[in-house]
């Protein structure tokens, strides 16, 4: 009982959403509204998942010789932002708590992501080689595109027109036929949870 | 023969340290680059700049602070523009970190046009699950978040008197670094069918013509280009456009990175094949 | 600038080349200023959900008098059992509900979105040589994805030109790739140049 009033839920749910979809009425719409607003305040209570299961794993490193150091500055950086933001008010620019976020949090994660322009550029030197018919068309495909950037004089206009043709013409096509393949599985993904098919959500016993 | 086969095998550390002097070049010693304007950066300038003071649009904030770089230009240029012909903004942030970058913006570029939270703009803050809330705001904006990002009520805002949901807006342009913008386009232009323009990173934007073809979004700003070209229409500069000249050079020398080591490959196999 | 100001621009910069020290290897630096950022991170979510979602959204709507929000409080209270082995349970009652709901709204509009209106912008309008180039793209990639019949003959021919337009398709999407990838770099570069400018105008 335990999984089958879960699964029955999502069957009963589910197809009342499509049909919702298809009925213009009031009902239909307060459904719809209650229904999603719903969802939104489970999603909530979701969120505070993530917080207990960090705060859990960084405290249980605590007790170890080797870990403890970073534990430490992870567990500090948190309780530091907790009580900065105590304070409704203190979520509005020019407090403590923002100025930790533009001045830490906000360099901190950008650099962490542009190491990615190092790797990208070593990645096309080691790897993005014409080994092949399909990774020659490839190369010259990224080459044009990046050509885009450089000033070329004359060529520059001819390179562009050539840039807006690929990217609304074979990339539009091949992205398209990407976005039908991946809505298709979408969708039998989608039903075959309300039918009871897919069961993964409901975990293990 | 020695000489490419060294060249095939290069640390990785010398290919950085080459990016990083290239990148330090425009640092030290700028240049002019041009940029030419496209169609569907266009459309998106066109849509805000033929809006008549006092009209409202929604400006989703959804990026993240690891996509700043591409984004953040984008954000500047079009609340510099909105804020300058006295349009009234509807913000929301689908993605939890951009909430603090929204305050951030909002603060310094509304602050510059003397423009208050409550009469000029209304920021609603964060809600997870994109999808549902794209949905509710559809509804109405009061659903999905009752009070705005300072807490004080949406019904007691001069700004939302008369404001319902998203079709009450002229349309949404949405600023997204990740799937955010799918959602923009399935529940909000697929379910209300109100006008949806994104503003995308470098490496999503290519899949995203397809809807532009298609009319699902009626503009499309993609990337750092994009950006550059934004605040070359508006004529409001920020880094889009200083960062042209870096990406000049970097990729001059990654487009150099590629043909050697292509040369080198080619050069290798034969003496291997031999 | 104010020396405060500059101070934490300072603090600023110095993260940025802890970070970069990655690039010769991993270090200490690097592991600090990582954990750091996690331990922010959390704690600045932690702070926005509760102010913003919790207490806006949840606390203030029932104490409104919308008693009926009692239901996905429960659910959501529900949730939380997740972590207790006796009562993980209950929480399958509250991922029911949330996958139900957004499973049945979400096929119709897959539908219309993802395959209705790109199969119309692919065939509307069919008045120019792009609009026949767009069609035979389209419909070859979707017949190279098509595994449950061999690709040969004119069947394999038409999978070659699929295979030949996904290939543009990634090699334009990596163009655009480096250009997003340099850009991150790039801004890094700007913020450091203005505060070398900062400092030196102070």
């Amino acid at each position: 009982m335990r999984k089958q009033i879960p699964i029955y839920f999502v069957l009963v749910s589910g197809i009342v959403m499509i049909i919702q979809y298809f009925v213009p009425s009031q009902l239909s719409d307060d459904l719809f509204t209650y229904a999603n607003d719903w969802v939104i305040v489970i999603g909530i209570f979701a969120l505070a998942l993530g917080i207990w299961s960090l705060l859990k794993a960084e405290f249980r490193k605590l007790r170890d010789p080797k870990e403890i150091f970073y534990a430490g500055v992870l567990l500090v950086g948190y309780f530091v932002m907790f009580f900065s933001g105590l304070k409704r008010g203190n979520l509005e620019y020019g407090s403590f708590f923002m100025t930790i976020f533009n001045n830490i949090l906000v360099p901190i994660q950008a650099t962490l992501f542009s190491l990615l322009a190092f790797y990208i550029a070593s990645a096309a030197y080691r790897a993005f080689r014409a080994r092949t018919v399909l990774a020659t068309i490839l190369l010259l495909t990224a080459f044009i595109i990046m050509l885009r950037l450089i000033p070329l004089g004359g060529f520059s206009s001819v390179n562009q027109t050539a840039v807006s043709w690929i990217l609304s013409v074979p990339n539009m096509a091949a992205k398209r036929a990407i976005t039908m393949g991946v809505g298709l599985g979408a969708i039998a993904t989608c039903i075959k949870i309300i039918l009871g098919i897919e069961r993964t959500y409901l975990g293990h016993d | 023969m020695i000489f490419w086969e060294k060249m095939m095998n290069l640390d990785r550390r010398w290919i950085y340290l080459c990016i990083a002097i290239v990148v330090i070049i425009p640092a030290i010693k700028t240049f002019k680059v041009p940029v030419a304007t496209t169609p569907e950066v266009k459309k998106v300038y066109d849509f805000i700049e033929e809006m008549k003071p006092g009209e409202y649009f929604y400006l989703g904030i959804d990026y993240d602070p690891s996509n700043l770089a591409e984004l953040d230009p984008m954000t500047y240029s079009i609340l510099n523009q909105a804020f300058s012909k006295d349009l009234k903004i509807v913000i929301a942030c689908l993605s939890q970190f951009g909430v603090g970058m929204a305050e951030t913006r909002l603060a310094e570029v509304g602050g510059k046009y003397g423009k208050k939270s409550g009469i000029d703009y209304c920021f609603l803050g964060y809600r997870p699950y994109p999808a549902i809330c794209i949905l509710t705001m559809g509804v109405d904006f009061r659903v999905t978040f009752p009070l705005d990002y300072y807490g004080v009520s949406l019904d007691s805002l001069p700004i939302m008197q008369g404001i319902k949901n998203l079709m009450d807006v002229k349309g949404v342009v949405d600023i997204t670094g990740g799937n955010i913008a799918d959602f923009w386009i399935t529940y909000g232009n697929g379910r209300f069918g109100y006008p949806v323009a994104l503003g995308l990173t470098g490496v999503m934007s290519a899949d995203y013509y397809q809807y532009l073809q298609s009319g699902q979004i009626f503009g499309l700003i993609p990337g750092i280009k994009g950006a550059a070209e934004y605040e070359k229409l508006s004529g409001f500069e920020t880094s889009g456009l200083r960062s042209i000249p870096y990406q000049t050079l970097s990729h001059a020398v990654i487009l150099l990175f590629i043909i050697i080591s292509n040369i080198g490959y080619f050069a290798t196999r034969r003496r291997m094949a031999k | 600038m104010t020396t405060i100001e500059l101070i934490w621009y300072t603090v600023g910069v110095l993260l940025t080349l802890c970070v970069f020290s990655f690039l010769i290897k991993d270090n200490p630096f690097y592991k600090f200023a990582e954990r750091l950022v996690a331990g922010v991170a959390a704690g600045y979510w932690t702070m926005l959900v509760f102010h913003t979602n919790f207490r806006d959204k949840v606390i203030l709507t029932m104490q409104n008098g919308q008693w009926a929000y009692i239901i996905p409080i429960l659910l959501g209270i529900g949730m939380w059992m997740r972590f207790s082995k006796k009562r993980s349970w209950i929480s399958r009652y509250s991922i029911a509900f949330y996958i139900g709901i957004s499973t049945g709204v979400s096929v119709p509009v897959y539908m219309y979105t993802a395959i209705f209106k790109q199969m119309s912008a692919t065939i509307v309008p069919f008045d120019t040589v792009t609009s026949v180039l767009v069609i035979i793209g389209v419909l070859c990639s979707l017949f190279y994805f098509f595994f449950s019949k061999a690709h040969t003959g004119a069947f394999g021919m038409a999978s070659r030109i699929g295979i030949y337009t996904l290939m543009v398709g990634f090699g334009a999407g990596f163009g655009l790739t480096v250009m997003g990838r340099v850009a991150l770099l790039v801004q890094r570069v700007i913020y450091m140049k203005d505060y070398v400018l900062a400092l030196i105008g102070s």
